[in-house]
């Protein structure tokens, strides 16, 4: 073999200038460069999203309060939102799958490399006209600057006679030009999974993580072009002068509510499934087990894709719906819960009786099954139309949905960086930085959220940027805000932990955890085209099956 | 390097007759998903909206349905299908006429669509902002027509190519995955037809 003929990016890249480095990862079409090119992203926008979280609690934390104007905290939270959605869970989201999906089916690449770059960067500059609205979006005093019209935009707040300037038009840009990159993305996401399975992996012989990305990308598909739809029509609105949510002109405020929920509650699930897969790669590899009922899991991920389709309106309960429209969502919402459960106790029986090795990404899966169980619980409890009436936007909504994403899907999130980080750099992430990280993120989680609950219970609405006293509020939005400092340093711990490791780990190998998935039959990091030569499986635990040639998991599937 | 070391024998037995689906019309039935999604929400505000304009222009007063272009059109699935059966065949030439003709019936009932327009404008006074009946009707029918316009620039593409004659019998899988695209776009106008000049009036 001659040398010379081969590209060999990483050992080379260490030499080469800066400009030379940029110019590779920019003009990359490599679905693992990709995925950490969105990873890095999506940590950028966290910490962006966060700090806008931090002034919104800083501004809470007593009554009367005025580190912020109203008009600040307005843009805050409609930027916190807007950004944690679309430009923090969704490209971490696709950057996991992007980075993981190849390797764990055994290709090389993505189905259409080119495609995923194209849809990267459209994402990353979606992320980047948001922002661009600080210093673009002049217009009249108090308008301008960032948008401040709520992450789900309700009309006619959106319409030109309410903000006026450009703020909302730059929302709207961004999340257009980000959906046609996740559309994209979804695309790729599907085609791979179908059409680059390597010899013998059958669709029941997949990773449950494929099984679950397949069903999130389908998902993606169907519920952000509806999103994409009504962008659309808030521009002709805007620019054109057209009345799709003019109610003076016989427009409807509330079908602009239906057409963003029947995109943003699958959008829940787009991030939650994406996290569900990653707690069913972990639980089984630190449980020393084979998943439990692997079926079950893809038939539970298929019904709550579908379902997830329907329950939408359940965002409206307050919004005055017919008592058939509230009797159908109240119980579709509940259906939801029946396939989720089911995952849950799964996850469970995998942990039932196995060998349970508590490194950090275990105690992440751990936190997130905990939490996500009480999350599902309080949302049955929203379900339920009577009960939604009386907490509707309340902060018992907002502890809510934030249990899902933090608790839930960030937690997730961390156990997917431990686990999977060796494998993206070679390197060790450092265990008692994890554990510290754990450790305060989780006191912080539940200081901030477990308590915002109450307030919300005793009425406090949500955006409201300050409060009377007397109203019993006030020690348990202290506490809330007391949380966010320990979240903080948990965060901090993480970025530090990630740092340090990158640079002075110990080196991972190719197979740390002694898994079972095909990523870690490869180096670490895998070289350019993953595989020497493409592996043939037999079973969903191939590398099970290579490890104990004697006892293969094939006989028995 | 481990990436082989690990692959022992007993891990790469030839799998016999392993076969997935073609990645590209897999991606196009996906693309199809996606838009057929972006067109329910706007057939679903057609149909919302009808009859709820306060004022101006209403369908049943301004609407002539555009029988003829519309079988432009839909003929433009046959002529299209025509053109990649001979193309599967190798058949250059019977290619390039049938694939010619289908860009003629694409482009005649985009004039369809911008005459009715200039009427509706121009003679009727009916523009996108005069009330809600116009918003729905030209963002509706326009995005249609805005399909249209990026399946005719897809298949102009393929037409300079084939005129360069760099299109041949083994470009046929290709060919058909952008055929797929026109045939959507086809089936989506049956919808709007539908909605807009049999229901809307």
């Amino acid at each position: 073999m001659s040398t010379d003929s081969i590209v060999w990016p990483r050992s080379e890249s260490l030499s080469r200038p800066f400009v030379d480095q940029l110019h590779e990862w920019i003009t990359t079409v490599d679905h693992k460069r990709l995925g950490i090119l969105y990873i890095v992203y999506a940590l950028i926008f966290l910490i962006i999203g966060g700090v806008e979280a931090t002034v919104m609690r800083i501004q809470l934390i007593r009554p009367h309060n005025d580190f912020v104007s109203p008009q600040v905290f307005n843009r805050m939270f409609t930027m916190h939102g807007t950004t944690m959605i679309f430009f923090v869970a969704m490209p971490i989201v696709f950057g996991f799958a992007n980075y993981l999906l190849p390797l764990m089916i055994g290709a090389r690449d993505m189905a259409f490399p080119r495609l995923n770059a194209f849809s990267f960067w459209l994402s990353a500059f979606g992320g980047l006209l948001l922002y661009f609205s600080l210093l673009g979006a002049n217009g009249l005093y108090g308008a301008g600057n960032a948008p401040d019209v709520g992450w789900f935009a309700y009309a006619p707040l959106t319409s030109l006679a309410f903000s006026p300037g450009h703020s909302t038009d730059f929302w709207t840009l961004s999340l257009l030009v980000s959906g046609f990159g996740s559309i994209g993305t979804a695309i790729n996401i599907v085609a791979t999974i179908l059409c680059m399975r390597c010899p013998g992996m059958t669709l029941g012989k997949m990773p449950l993580l494929a099984w679950l990305n397949l069903v999130m990308a389908g998902l993606v598909l169907l519920a952000v072009s509806p999103l994409t739809a009504a962008q659309i029509m808030l521009m002709i609105d805007r620019y054109l002068g057209g009345h799709f949510f003019d109610t003076q002109a016989g427009g409807s405020a509330v079908i602009w509510m239906h057409f963003f929920w029947i995109f943003g509650h699958p959008e829940v699930y787009v991030l939650v499934i994406p996290a569900f897969a990653f707690i069913s790669e972990i639980v089984p590899v630190f449980s020393r087990k084979a998943m439990f009922g692997y079926p079950i899991m893809v038939a539970a991920t298929v019904a709550i894709g579908f379902l997830a389709m329907s329950v939408w309106a359940h965002h409206m309960f307050t919004v005055g719906m017919s008592s058939n429209a509230n009797t159908f969502f109240v119980l579709s919402t509940m259906a939801i819960s029946v396939p989720t459960g089911i995952k849950i106790f799964n996850w469970l029986a995998t942990m039932w009786g196995g060998k349970i090795v508590l490194k950090t990404p275990m105690m992440f899966a751990i936190g997130f099954l905990f939490q996500f169980l009480i999350a599902g619980l309080t949302g049955i409890m929203l379900s339920s139309a009577p009960f939604d009436w009386h907490l509707g936007n309340s902060y018992f909504v907002v502890a809510h949905f934030h249990y899902v994403i933090v608790g839930g899907i960030l937690f997730a999130l961390f156990g997917a960086f431990y686990y999977w980080f060796p494998k993206m750099s070679g390197k060790m992430c450092n265990e008692t930085l994890g554990k510290w990280h754990f450790w305060l993120f989780f006191i912080g989680f539940h200081l901030t959220f477990d308590f915002m609950h109450i307030p919300g219970l005793l009425g406090m609405p949500r955006r409201i940027y300050t409060y009377e006293p007397g109203r019993g509020w006030e020690i348990w939005n202290l506490i809330v805000t007391i949380g966010v400092v320990f979240q903080t340093l948990g965060i901090l711990v993480f970025i530090y932990n990630l740092l340090s490791s990158y640079f002075r780990g110990e080196t991972a190998g190719s197979d740390p955890w002694d898994a079972w998935t095909l990523e870690w039959s490869t180096s670490s990091p895998p070289p350019a085209y993953n595989f020497g030569t493409i592996p043939t499986v037999r079973s969903r635990r191939p590398l099970w099956d290579l490890k104990h040639p004697d006892d293969p998991d094939w006989k028995y599937e | 390097m481990s990436a082989t070391s690990m692959t022992v024998p007993e891990m790469t037995v030839p799998e016999p007759n392993w076969v997935l689906p073609p990645r590209g019309r897999v991606a196009m039935f996906c693309l199809i998903a996606a838009e057929a999604a972006i067109f329910t929400i706007f057939v679903v505000a057609y149909l919302f909206y009808l009859g709820k304009s306060p004022m101006g222009p209403q369908p049943k007063d301004v609407l002539e349905a555009p029988i003829f272009y519309s079988i432009c059109l839909l003929s433009s699935s046959l002529t299209i299908h025509m053109a990649v059966i001979a193309l599967r065949k190798g058949r250059i030439g019977n290619f390039g006429a049938w694939w010619g003709a289908t860009i003629v019936l694409g482009a005649a009932f985009l004039y369809g669509t911008a005459s009715e327009w200039h009427r509706l404008i121009y003679r009727e006074g009916l523009t996108i902002s005069t009330n809600l009946f116009g918003t729905t009707y030209y963002s509706l029918v326009g995005l249609h027509g805005s399909h249209v316009i990026v399946g005719l620039i897809g298949l102009s593409t393929v037409m300079a190519f084939t005129f360069l004659g760099k299109v041949s019998q083994e470009h046929a899988e290709r060919v058909d995955v952008l055929s797929l695209y026109w045939h959507f776009v086809d089936a989506v106008w049956v919808v709007v037809f539908t909605v807009v000049y049999i229901i809307g009036r």
